[in-house]
């Protein structure tokens, strides 16, 4: 691989950039590889990554039904925090955050991970407690938050309306440390650096049955022919349902639309991220200058990619009482994304009723911010049978009852 | 130069001038010009600067699919940045000014960008700026933030007015050109109701533009075009089952026909009453998307210098507005359409220099254009123009060659056409399918994969340009289908009309040019755009290729083509071509994006409409609103509600108010407008089974006439919500429920009895509001309700968890003995309308006993000092009723209620479970909110152990010391340890372990 730097561009741009080659190869399947990942998103191919890169498993294809990184990788707000409130959720989102900050580095492809930190406005008494709660549970996880006062949210937010008539902001949580990345560079910074271990990515090709013997996985069936493994990793979101179908099994998973929308660039005015859960809404600013602005999840399951228009109306609402000055930009497009949504809301890393083969997901809602986390506790799972970045995120445990609710600190969609 | 010709003009009126201002220039338009006209008119051919590059750039199309020319509009509480000029009216007094660029349009430090666009390809940022790692956050980013973001960002509160509009309608018409005037008028025989809309201020389309060009050959039923678009609009107006807008864009498609209207109202008005802007929500049963084509753009190099325009456009501006884009004109076609506006120009006295057919044998025009002397050269390319900020030569070559010179002509202004793509968002929006139409070389709709409505049918049907045909006469077929089809879908009968007849005029075949000369060479291709607002080139694309991101999408998100302000109207379909050539595979193969609401960019005031401010979300007021509000409450937000949170007085802090109205209220008498509680009657021979099933205690045993307080959990075990019920009949309950919950409670009892318990005869009322309920409380409680008179409120009559009708002090009331705060408490409910008076009596009544009314934190320290729980703060969807010590509220004779399978689970029987205690402070501070216990050591995951949490905290006045309640590990059998509880602001409490209970354990106050 050739590695990116502003010398190679100064190189190539005397030959008209005729030099790049590709950033990952496009081969076609092998009769078997070791581990076949299914899903080649920012999870699938993070877990292909660390599995090659941490536990020395690079005999993988990653096998995509559409175009890498095209699911919710491309479509999410590139929220990245991980101010949680339960241990296990704060331990994988940490994990994540960390590896986030040095990704681009790692990858030799930038990510642009942008520190620039991350406020939840309290606007209720209840939400102010709920933080502090947040606060005083980081401390010990070792998550740097803050609970921070009105003027302090103003300061690092001028054109946030603190004193709405009906939601005065009280409060917020603050993690300077989270910020934003560039969805669509992780996908393809991840897919590089697998495709020059040696691992293929196979685009165009879905799975259409899972093949298994006595009870252990032997391999899938794709529309590119027969691929058989020893080991499987089910990475699919919203589609998790029909794989975990062909698999034997049955997920408590349900897939509903979640939207997003962007108004058009303007020069900067925003520098943080900004959520604001009574209302409904949570904005920040992309690089190109574009608000970039989400909302809540349809009430009902779809697998359109596209939602109703009701909820843009509530975000956008939400939004200009937060930020008045949004109300003369113009939205440029809205979209939507297929989310996995589990009963606890709290996402499934696990193994399966099908011996060598494994889940990730229902990441709902957050998948984003976790991909390195998430491709790194699924990969030493997979490789060492235990994570203890995943341990608590077993299918067992809606069985048990031993939920990981998140719904104090995180009543919205992000 | 750009200037006003004497002649054409079929929009303006030259005797109306209009001043406005560009930048610091006073200029001057006519009534019925668009800025950008009017800047044409004043030769104002610099209009603003490229994303990237900072590239000079003028106005290149007519309408929507504008891409350059965005201005900031307005100032102050009125600034709206990247608005397009070619589809802003000029008005008096207009204020813009051109975006990104620093100092100045003319000067632009960023133009060093376009100087170094070499080292600055698609997708550079992924390949540079990652060592060393501080200085992305602390340069590159803040630097390419800066030099990206185009308008700039308002400042102030937005000072207009929005609103929403509501129109259902059997069909409605998007877009009031030829064909959709013509569909609009068919699907009216029939007798439906038909909305037509159109986002211009003129109706006709281009029709009446061809005209000028074309006038022989333009006629419909034998008249004039433009006579005939009168004569449609007079008989639509006609009809009352017509409705018609304009200035009223389709903004998107959803399900169900669900349509999505932008109607500007004020934007040409701007000092007018009333909103500026309506959103109109439209249901129609079909929707003919009767939206046109637009033009696209030829790649050859240097196209995107200011004085490069669409053909079209410059037709446009010269027949509608009189400007010509300039005095020596090149034409670049690959079609015979550009022709026309070719001999519009000449006829309009304009210099038409050159046209450049890449055809090797032109058209069927190109004798209409040498007859009029202008030189036609067929097989020729344009190879390069050249010019700083505007366009004064171009280089001409072979088509089939890879860019050398053959001749160099001085020119103002190139009109360039690369064919039409006909505008089919509306139909893709909700999953219409597009085919190649290989001889028009454009997408246009599938009739055999339209996005179908619940029926099955196919709800949305193109007419027109907008389904790719082009001859007028096939246009107004085409229409007249349409308008068919959709009264045979939603009247069942078509109307028995025959379509209008014209002459059809042949056109000689376009040849798909994607890239000028076929062969360019890679500097060439290196200053050919594709996208001119983000500086997208045909190398761009190629790079992309090139590098593996073959996907349309990938190629979309690396190159950024098409993610501008008009979301690739111009260069998507060249963009893909070019993407299809690199990867060696026909077009249709690659595919288009996704085509995505809104057609171009909507204001979000729009979105919002009326909701901003006090009227964001509705407010919920109970009937005594007014009087918390004249006696100085201090608010808190509940859901919709604000209940007082305390009544501080003058000179009294908030807390201090708190502490008084807690000690007021245990020595005398306190007032709590309890009337915000859910109050859901459930009421049906079923009633007690279902409340069986709904709560965890057992209600069917309740008898008439007393109380029960209840938990309810959801089927996860987890407890949801709480609160008193009521028997008030055999077949009757009375429920309450939390302030918040009342609404989800309703819906959760709906919600079963609907899906699961269909056939149990039961029905839920939500009767919150019909009563106004107040808390009357404290140890002179009872001798209040005896001083105001009327029922028997003793003891012995009205027990501890009784409840009666009667009258107190005349008013008709329904008197629950309940206390939430351990003293002496009567709950009354009265008719919501006679709430207010029936408080003020009591506070009347109260003032000889010392009455006060006390608000949510007084209530809630009173119930902390009693140890009752809190929905939402002893609970937080995690907390089963084991863990609070309420299993004395769980039935064990019931065989089944909601969440008792759940409660069984392993997890759930742990005893390590967290469960509820009482914690006291080793020095009596107050234990901070949300602190955690710590136990020993670190997990797997290195974080600090915990074991408990503080669930509520106050300082109670009553024990003059703080209190709390936590959820401990093995809380209750470990009464008296000390726990560590470390805060966030650096300090270390210390709290032992007690009784929740603190204050009145044998309950002496409220048993009296």
């Amino acid at each position: 691989m050739k590695r990116y730097s502003a010398f190679a561009i100064a190189r190539e741009a005397l030959r008209h950039h005729s030099g790049w080659q590709r950033a990952w190869r496009s081969p076609e399947p092998k009769s078997r590889y070791d581990v076949v990942i299914v899903g080649a998103g920012g999870h699938g191919l993070a877990t292909a990554y660390y599995l090659g890169r941490r536990f020395g498993i690079k005999n993988v294809a990653v096998i995509e039904k559409g175009w890498l990184g095209g699911g919710n990788t491309g479509r999410n707000t590139t929220i990245i925090r991980s101010n949680y409130l339960q241990d296990p959720s704060a331990a994988i989102y940490e994990k994540s955050r960390s590896l986030y900050e040095t990704l681009s580095q790692e990858l030799n492809y930038n990510i642009m991970f942008s520190p620039r930190g991350v406020i939840m406005l309290a606007q209720t008494h209840h939400e102010v407690r709920g933080y502090q709660r947040t606060a005083h549970a980081n401390a010990l996880q070792g998550v740097t938050t803050e609970f921070i006062s009105p003027r302090r949210v103003k300061e690092l937010v001028p054109i946030i309306n603190i004193d709405g008539p009906r939601y005065p902001v009280l409060g917020g949580l603050w993690q300077a440390r989270g910020g934003t990345a560039r969805h669509d560079a992780v996908a393809w910074g991840y897919a590089r650096a697998c495709s020059d271990m040696g691992m293929d990515i196979i685009q165009q090709c879905e799975v259409t049955g899972i093949r298994q013997t006595d009870g252990k996985v032997t391999g899938v069936s794709t529309t590119r022919g027969e691929i058989g493994c020893d080991k499987l990793g089910l990475v699919v979101a919203g589609h998790s349902g029909v794989l975990a179908d062909m698999a034997g099994f049955r997920l408590p998973v349900e897939s509903v639309a979640l939207q997003a929308l962007v108004s058009e660039p303007i020069k900067p005015c925003m520098d943080v991220v900004v959520m604001a859960n009574t209302v409904h809404g949570y904005m920040s600013q992309s690089d190109k200058g574009e608000m970039v602005i989400g909302g809540g999840a349809d009430g009902y399951n779809n697998y359109t990619q596209r939602g109703s228009f009701h909820h843009i109306e509530e975000t956008v609402r939400a939004l200009i009482e937060t930020f008045p000055m949004i109300s003369r930009l113009k939205m440029l497009r809205q979209w939507g994304g297929i989310v996995d949504m589990t009963g606890d809301r709290s996402p499934i890393l696990s193994r399966t009723p099908l011996d060598g083969c494994f889940i990730n997901c229902g990441w709902g809602t957050g998948g984003f911010k976790a991909i390195p986390g998430s491709g790194y506790g699924m990969a030493e799972l997979m490789a060492k049978g235990y994570s203890p970045l995943t341990d608590a995120f077993g299918l067992e445990r809606f069985r048990e009852g031993r939920f990981i609710d998140e719904s104090v600190a995180a009543g919205v969609a992000h | 130069m750009s200037t006003r010709l004497p002649t054409l003009g079929r929009l303006i009126d030259r005797s109306a001038p209009v001043k406005f201002r560009f930048n610091d220039r006073h200029m001057q338009g006519l009534q019925g010009d668009t800025l950008a006209s009017a800047l044409l008119a004043n030769d104002q051919m610099l209009v603003g600067r490229s994303f990237k590059y900072h590239r000079p750039r003028g106005i290149v199309a007519y309408g929507a699919e504008e891409p350059n020319a965005l201005v900031n509009l307005g100032h102050g509480a009125r600034l709206e940045p990247n608005q397009r000029a070619t589809t802003t009216e000029l008005f008096a007094g207009l204020r813009a000014t051109s975006q990104n660029h620093w100092p100045s349009l003319e000067f632009d430090i960023g133009a060093i960008n376009a100087r170094l666009s070499r080292f600055l390809p698609a997708g550079f940022y992924y390949k540079m700026f990652i060592h060393p790692r501080p200085l992305w956050k602390h340069v590159y980013e803040p630097f390419i933030r800066q030099s990206a973001g185009l308008g700039r960002a308002p400042r102030r509160a937005d000072a207009d007015r929005y609103e929403h509009f509501y129109h259902h309608t059997d069909v409605l018409v998007v877009g009031g050109g030829l064909a959709g005037l013509q569909a609009a008028l068919t699907a009216a025989q029939s007798g439906a109701r038909v909305l037509v809309i159109e986002q211009t201020a003129h109706w006709g389309g281009r029709a009446p533009v061809d005209v000028t060009a074309d006038p022989d050959r333009s006629h419909v039923n034998g008249k004039p075009v433009d006579t005939f678009v009168e004569q449609t609009l007079a008989a639509l107006r006609a009809m009352d089952n017509v409705t018609l807008r304009t200035r009223l864009m389709g903004a998107g498609v959803y399900d169900h026909g669900y349509v999505l209207g932008y109607e500007r109202l004020g934007d040409h008005i701007p000092d007018a009453d009333g909103p500026r802007h309506r959103l109109w929500r439209i249901r129609a049963r079909r929707i003919i998307t009767a939206t046109g084509a637009i033009e696209r753009p030829l790649s050859f190099a240097g196209n995107d210098l200011p004085g490069v325009m669409l053909a079209s456009a410059m037709r446009d501006y010269a027949v509608n507005h009189a400007v010509a884009a300039g005095r020596r004109v090149v034409v670049a076609t690959n079609n015979d359409d550009a022709y026309r506006t070719a001999i519009v120009l000449h006829d309009a006295g304009i210099e038409v220099v050159r046209i450049v057919d890449a055809r090797p044998a032109g058209g069927l025009l190109t004798d209409d254009a040498r007859a009029r002397g202008i030189r036609v050269e067929t097989d020729r390319a344009i190879v390069r123009v050249k010019g700083g900020r505007r366009v004064s030569k171009v280089q001409i070559g072979s088509q089939s060659g890879t860019g050398g010179a053959l001749d160099e002509v001085a020119c103002d202004a190139v009109a360039m056409s690369g064919g039409w793509s006909p505008v089919v968002h509306l139909w893709s929006h909700c999953g219409g399918k597009l085919l190649w139409d290989a001889a028009g070389a454009f997408f246009r709709p599938d009739p055999e994969r339209p996005p179908l409505g619940a029926d099955g049918a196919g709800f949305v049907l193109p007419a027109g340009a907008a389904n790719g045909e082009t001859d007028m006469a096939s246009v107004l077929r085409d229409a007249h289908a349409a308008g068919c089809a959709a009264a045979q879908a939603v009247a069942g009968t078509a109307p028995d009309t025959a379509a209008p007849e014209a002459a059809s005029t042949p056109e000689a075949p376009l040849d798909p040019v994607w890239l000028m000369p076929r062969n360019a060479r890679a500097d060439l291709r290196a200053k050919t755009w594709l996208d001119f607002q983000n500086d997208v080139k045909v190398s761009d694309v190629q790079l992309a290729a090139q590098e593996g991101y073959e996907s349309v999408e990938h190629t979309k998100r690396y190159t950024t083509l098409g993610m501008a302000t008009d979301q690739g109207k111009l260069s998507n379909i060249n963009g893909l071509a070019i993407l299809s050539d690199a990867l060696g595979q026909p077009i249709p193969a690659t595919g288009t994006t996704t085509f995505r609401p809104p057609y171009t960019p909507v204001s979000m005031g729009a979105i919002a409409g009326e909701a901003r401010g006090p009227v964001f979300q509705p407010l919920r007021r109970t009937p005594m609103h007014g009087w918390h509000a004249e006696n100085g409450a201090h608010w808190e937000p509940v859901g919709h509600w604000r209940r007082p949170y305390a009544y501080p007085r003058a000179g009294e802090s908030v807390h201090g108010a708190v502490m008084r109205e807690v000690t007021n209220t245990r020595a005398n008498l306190g007032l709590l407008d309890a009337s915000t509680l859910g109050k859901i009657v459930v009421k049906g021979p079923d009633a007690g089974r279902f409340l069986d099933m709904l709560y965890t205690n057992m209600m069917s045993t309740l008898k008439p006439g007393r109380c029960r307080y209840g938990l309810m959990c959801n089927e996860n075990g987890f407890l949801m919500d709480d609160g008193v019920v009521a028997r008030i009949d055999e077949n009757t309950f009375l429920c309450h429920t939390t302030t918040g919950g009342a609404d989800h409670i309703h819906a959760h009892m709906e919600e079963w009895l609907q899906t699961e318990w269909w056939d149990w005869k039961v029905h839920v009322a939500n009767v919150t509001e019909q009563y106004a309920q107040i808390a009357v409380v404290g140890p002179k409680a009872r001798q209040v309700l005896e001083k105001l008179g009327g029922m028997d409120v003793s003891a012995d009559k009205l027990p501890f968890m009784a409840w009666a009708d009667g009258t107190i002090g005349g008013f008709d009331c329904r008197v629950f003995r309940i206390s939430f705060s351990g003293e002496l408490s009567y709950e009354i409910a009265v008719p919501a309308g006679r709430g207010m008076a029936f408080w003020q009596a009591l506070v009347d009544a109260g003032a000889d006993f010392g009455a006060m009314p006390y608000g949510t934190e007084a209530l809630h320290i009173m119930r902390a000092e009693k140890g009752f729980i809190m929905i939402g703060d002893e609970t937080d969807g995690t907390v089963i009723p084991q863990d609070l010590g309420l299993d004395w509220a769980i039935s064990r004779k019931k065989a089944d209620y909601l969440g008792k399978r759940a409660q069984q689970r392993r997890h759930m029987v742990d005893p390590d479970r967290w469960k509820l205690v009482g914690l006291e402070t080793i020095d009596g501070s107050v234990l901070p909110d949300g602190a955690y216990a710590v136990g020993s050591g670190r997990n797997a995951n290195r974080q600090a152990v915990t074991e408990g949490r503080v669930t509520s905290t106050y300082h109670s006045p009553t024990l003059g010391r703080g209190i709390a309640m936590g959820l401990v590990r093995g809380g209750p059998d470990r009464m008296g340890e000390v726990l560590t509880f470390p805060g966030t602001d650096g300090k270390i409490y210390k709290a032992r372990i007690v009784d929740p209970v603190f204050f009145d354990k044998n309950g002496d106050k409220q048993n009296v």
